[in-house]
């Protein structure tokens, strides 16, 4: 069958079960938009391509399903680079198409033309520049397999304009499983399981800390299981929000420089740290060679450059958090009886002092706390919604006060700290999760960075709430500059009141835009616009100059808090 | 310390980007590096010596073995491998000092690849530490230019 590179691209895109893509058309990827609009594959049209790649990784993070996004070469793909970046460090699964200047012109500075993969290279798990129209069933098939398995990321196919355009004998490919260089090891070592079983039977103070890992592996259900069956407490970095219920018992909730004060202290006075998923980020760990000096570590990761890359460790495991969890558990069930609960009695009774002594309280008074609307849009959605983030002070009053009990239900660029993530990823989310209500938790710096994607929203009749938390400053910087900076504001000042208008600009894009200055007024916006059913911006005038608390400064040890 | 490291990777265009970008994204140093085809035609080996703690030389490997396009990753004990390097040496001769500069090629089983008027090039194999003491003892004479491949290294046995 004689067919073109761009109808081979589509092909290859529908075998996959893509069902959606994020993009923005432009002249080196018209090919293959001609052909994408007679494609049952639903489009949708952002206004930015960063705005189409954040999308596709809030699909990703929200499904469990590879999220698409397209656009030109050139500007379109630099375009691209943040949020590759973004979907790459927090191992979200992510294919990019990119249109490429045509072939015989690569190399000579042509409209339009970037070393896209050149330029790529650091942030993606792999890319691919196509030659020849009957690589690309091949390659797309292998984008797919890279960027789901192992340890999940983005990978990018640019594809120049006379490829897409070419006509070639399309031969349906064998379905590849494995790559010469590429096979990710996800059965764990069974002496190692059995050593980390012994290890936890034997501890007194054990914490399990789970990362993201657990959530794309969907390990949850093992999670809870390991931590009921010996009562072992569980604290979540802010990638695994929603791995363990955080209204449960065992949960500490978040650990790190805005975490619990009791989860910090958890993990310094434990014996033992069973990591899964995690990779003991700076910042999760505070000052490295203060870091849970009492604790041996067990370290369960699908990356093995991850273990004993931050901090040694006594037990390794590489393998799916999954298989290895269920393996761990078969080991251990056999071996403990009731005894084991009165053992830890004392752990659980210090780990209470410390959740009555340091507890994460939402601030009192007259004024309007950030907490209070986090808190709010908590008890209004009854702790149903997806939220979704930007990144700065609110994204981490979101992910204090608003409780997540399941996993996929937090979505926050977290290694990245990606500004302007979360109203196209939100967008992303509502699509991919048409069922579910999603609150993207904004900032006023944050969402100015990506508002465009308001257009997106309505268009497309994506009922998405945008609650912008409005301190009026970039808020996490002005607040380092409070601390250790001499309170020397410089250039964080927003200026709120004089420009934007946020009501007004969500009324020009056509969304319901509604402001929030008191207390009393917080749940009924937030209900109303939740009923709305349609793309609604709240604008919370909060307290300009509250902090997040409890933090551990910067080079600090993690027991050493302000505000703690 | 000083790792020699084969590392085997797909005959494929843009492969020895990825790891020589790999080498400067995480910060390890790179003191020589050579590439070639294999025995089979669809592979590369590119053999590098990096400049590493034992703590780093494990992230190295660790790393590299996360390309997509890298098939394995052997890293090269001195005493279990066979290591050379080829350097070719442009030295300084006039009529009075070129007997006794090709006796010293000759006692470093050196050839004499070219004469000039007032210079001869030779080429000469062996391992760092011969060819640093080759150069050393034409460095009196003058040496306007040296070019050296890099090391390429095999598993002994």
């Amino acid at each position: 069958m004689r067919i073109s590179g761009a109808q081979a691209l589509i092909k290859s895109l529908e075998n996959e079960g893509v069902e959606v893509m994020f993009g923005y058309p432009g002249g080196q990827i018209m090919p293959t938009y001609d052909v994408l609009f007679d494609s049952k594959m639903r489009h949708i049209l952002t206004r930015h391509e960063q705005g189409a790649a954040h999308a596709a990784d809030g699909y990703a993070r929200a499904t469990g399903k590879v999220g698409v996004c397209i656009s030109t070469s050139g500007p379109g793909a630099t375009n691209l680079v943040t949020g590759l970046a973004t979907a790459g460090m927090d191992s979200s699964a992510l294919v990019a198409i990119t249109g490429q200047v045509a072939t015989h012109v690569i190399g000579t500075d042509a409209f339009q033309e970037a070393d896209t993969t050149g330029i790529t290279l650091p942030v993606v798990k792999h890319n691919y520049l196509i030659k020849h129209p009957s690589e690309i069933a091949g390659v797309v098939q292998e984008a797919f397999l890279i960027a789901s398995t192992g340890r999940r990321g983005a990978v990018l196919i640019d594809l120049p304009s006379d490829v897409q355009r070419a006509e070639f004998d399309y031969k349906k490919p064998e379905r590849i499983t494995k790559l010469p260089g590429y096979k990710p090891t996800t059965a764990g070592h069974s002496r190692q399981i059995k050593e980390a079983a012994r290890r936890i039977i034997a501890s007194k103070r054990p914490v399990i800390y789970a990362g993201g890992g657990v959530i794309a592996a969907e390990a949850s259900r093992e999670l809870r299981a390991l931590a009921r069956l010996l009562d072992i407490p569980v604290t979540t970095t802010l990638m695994a929000k929603g791995a363990f219920p955080e209204t449960h018992r065992l949960s500490l909730g978040m650990l790190g420089m805005h975490g619990t004060s009791y989860a910090n202290y958890v993990m310094m006075e434990s014996d033992l740290i069973v990591a899964v998923g995690a990779r003991f980020d700076d910042r999760i760990t505070g000052r490295l060679d203060t870091f849970a000096t009492h604790a041996r570590k067990i370290h369960i990761d699908i990356d093995p450059a991850e273990i004993g890359k931050n901090v040694p460790v006594d037990v390794p495991i590489v393998g799916d958090a999954k298989k290895v969890l269920k393996d761990l558990i078969e080991v251990i069930k056999p071996l403990t009886g009731d005894s084991r609960k009165k053992d830890l009695a004392p752990w659980h009774r210090q780990i209470s002092k410390w959740k009555k002594e340091y507890p994460l309280l939402v601030p009192g008074g007259d004024s309007l706390k950030p907490q209070y609307v986090v808190d709010q849009i908590y008890r209004v959605t009854k702790g149903d919604a997806v939220v979704v983030t930007d990144v700065g002070q609110h994204q981490m009053w979101a992910a204090q006060f608003y409780k997540t009990t399941r996993p996929r239900h937090f979505i926050s660029s977290g290694g990245l700290g990606t500004m302007g993530f979360g109203l196209p990823a939100s967008i992303g989310v509502k699509v991919g999760v048409p069922d579910a209500r999603v609150v993207n938790i904004a900032g006023d710096g944050s969402v100015q960075m990506n508002s465009q994607e308001l257009a997106t929203a309505v268009l497309n009749e994506i009922p998405v709430v945008i609650a912008v938390i409005n301190n009026g400053y970039l808020g996490m910087v002005r607040q380092w500059q409070e601390l250790f900076f001499d309170k020397r504001y410089s250039h964080t000042h927003l200026r709120r009141g004089e420009s934007p208008d946020f009501v007004k600009l969500a009324e020009a894009y056509g969304a319901i835009g509604d402001r929030v200055t008191d207390r009393s007024e917080v749940a009924p916006a937030l209900e109303r616009a939740l009923a709305a059913d349609r793309t609604a911006l709240i604008d919370f005038i909060v307290e300009p100059e509250e902090n997040v608390f409890p933090m551990v400064a910067p080079g600090a040890s993690l027991d050493d808090m302000i505000g703690g | 310390m000083k790792h020699t490291l084969s590392v085997l990777v797909e005959n494929k265009p843009g492969v020895l980007a990825r790891v020589a970008g790999l080498f400067s994204r995480r910060g390890f140093n790179i003191d020589s590096l050579a590439v070639g085809v294999t025995e089979r035609p669809e592979i590369s080996r590119i053999t590098v010596v990096v400049d590493v703690e034992e703590h780093s030389l494990e992230q190295v490997y660790k790393q590299l073995n996360k390309l997509i396009n890298v098939i394995k990753v052997v890293d090269l004990p001195d005493d279990n491998s066979v290591q050379r390097e080829l350097v070719l040496v442009k030295v300084k001769a006039d009529p009075r000092s070129r007997a006794e500069i090709i006796e010293i090629a000759d006692i470093f089983r050196g050839k004499i690849i070219d004469v000039g008027r007032g210079t001869i090039t030779i080429e000469v194999t062996g391992t760092g530490s011969k060819l640093r003491a080759f150069e050393d003892l034409l460095k009196p004479y003058g040496i306007p230019e040296v070019v050296r491949t890099g090391v390429v290294a095999l598993q002994r046995g």
